[in-house]
């Protein structure tokens, strides 16, 4: 039973190590093209504009989730205090 | 909602409506070209994210072992911020890493520490949300950790091997590169300023109405 516990151990130490395998063969030579592939083309301006986009939005978003749930606690709190009078 | 609060507002909106016109005057960089001006949200979100967990760790700290209770309002709202700032953060650096280095993400120490930062925060939300009696303080000694985690954060790249650029860039920075991103980061603090304080007003806004509704039940 002692073993087995250290069996399990000793694969769940490794198992990181042997899922990741063995690293690629170095290639022996660079082979050239002219064109970058088009799965690989990517316009800065479309990754720009989607970061400034996102950034922009999502600030907004939040400021106008915050203004709505602040309004509504005032509202619930001044209903409350009146009824407490 | 305070006039300052709606003043730091303002001043905060206009600066991020200008902050195009201000980031299109700065020059490209040599080897990313375009794609390094989301750098300038970037940096000035994952500082604001830093920030957020520090200010979110001290005030957890105070309630924790000074026992003052309104810090845990700012702690919260501290929080949310962390959350919101990283991800912000988290969305905008693969952007530019994609074109930079030709990947989304790698598993480096400063994007891995990032990220468990990120997670660390939303746990404290959801701890504050799910986590029934008990869970301010349970949530408030993962602020702690999550605080902790900042400085490593910080110098990681400096220390692991990494992509991402080191600490050294923002003091190196020319001029016309550096007037964008010190616009930008005081774009960024004013706008989390106001909002870290209407957070706060909202949850102690929400503690009295749960000690109204409290004491009438006993009532």
């Amino acid at each position: 039973m002692r073993y087995l516990r250290l069996l399990i151990l000793a694969t769940c130490v490794a198992l990181p190590a042997l899922a990741t395998g063995q690293p690629a063969p170095s290639p022996d030579e660079f082979v050239p093209i002219s064109q970058i592939p088009p799965e690989e083309q990517i316009p800065a301006i479309n990754l720009v504009a989607a970061a400034y986009a996102f950034v922009w939005l999502a600030l907004m978003g939040y400021v106008w989730s915050l203004g709505r749930r602040l309004q509504k606690t005032e509202t619930d709190l001044a209903r409350l205090e009146r009824k407490g009078q | 909602m305070t006039t300052a609060v709606k003043a730091q507002l303002a001043v905060a909106a206009a600066m991020f409506a200008a902050a195009p016109w201000v980031i299109n005057a700065a020059p490209h960089e040599a080897t990313m070209g375009l794609v390094y001006k989301i750098y300038f949200f970037h940096m000035p979100a994952a500082w604001m994210f830093m920030v957020a967990a520090i200010v979110s760790g001290v005030a957890s700290a105070r309630f924790l072992f000074a026992k003052r209770l309104a810090s845990d309002a700012t702690a919260v709202a501290a929080a949310e911020l962390a959350v919101v700032f990283g991800l912000l953060a988290l969305v905008t650096g693969p952007l530019w890493a994609r074109k930079a280095w030709g990947v989304w993400w790698v598993w480096d120490a400063r994007l891995t520490s990032s990220l468990m930062l990120f997670l660390i925060f939303v746990a404290y939300l959801l701890l504050r949300q799910f986590g029934g009696p008990g869970a301010d303080k349970l949530s408030a000694g993962l602020a702690l950790f999550g605080m902790a985690n900042v400085p490593f954060i910080y110098v990681s790249v400096n220390y692991w091997r990494t992509l991402h650029p080191k600490t050294s860039v923002v003091p190196t920075l020319p001029v016309e590169m550096g007037v964008p991103l010190w616009f930008c980061v005081t774009a960024f603090l004013l706008l989390f300023l106001a909002l870290l304080k209407m957070r706060a007003t909202l949850e102690r806004q929400r503690a009295r109405v749960d000690a109204l509704y409290l004491s009438y039940d006993e009532a």
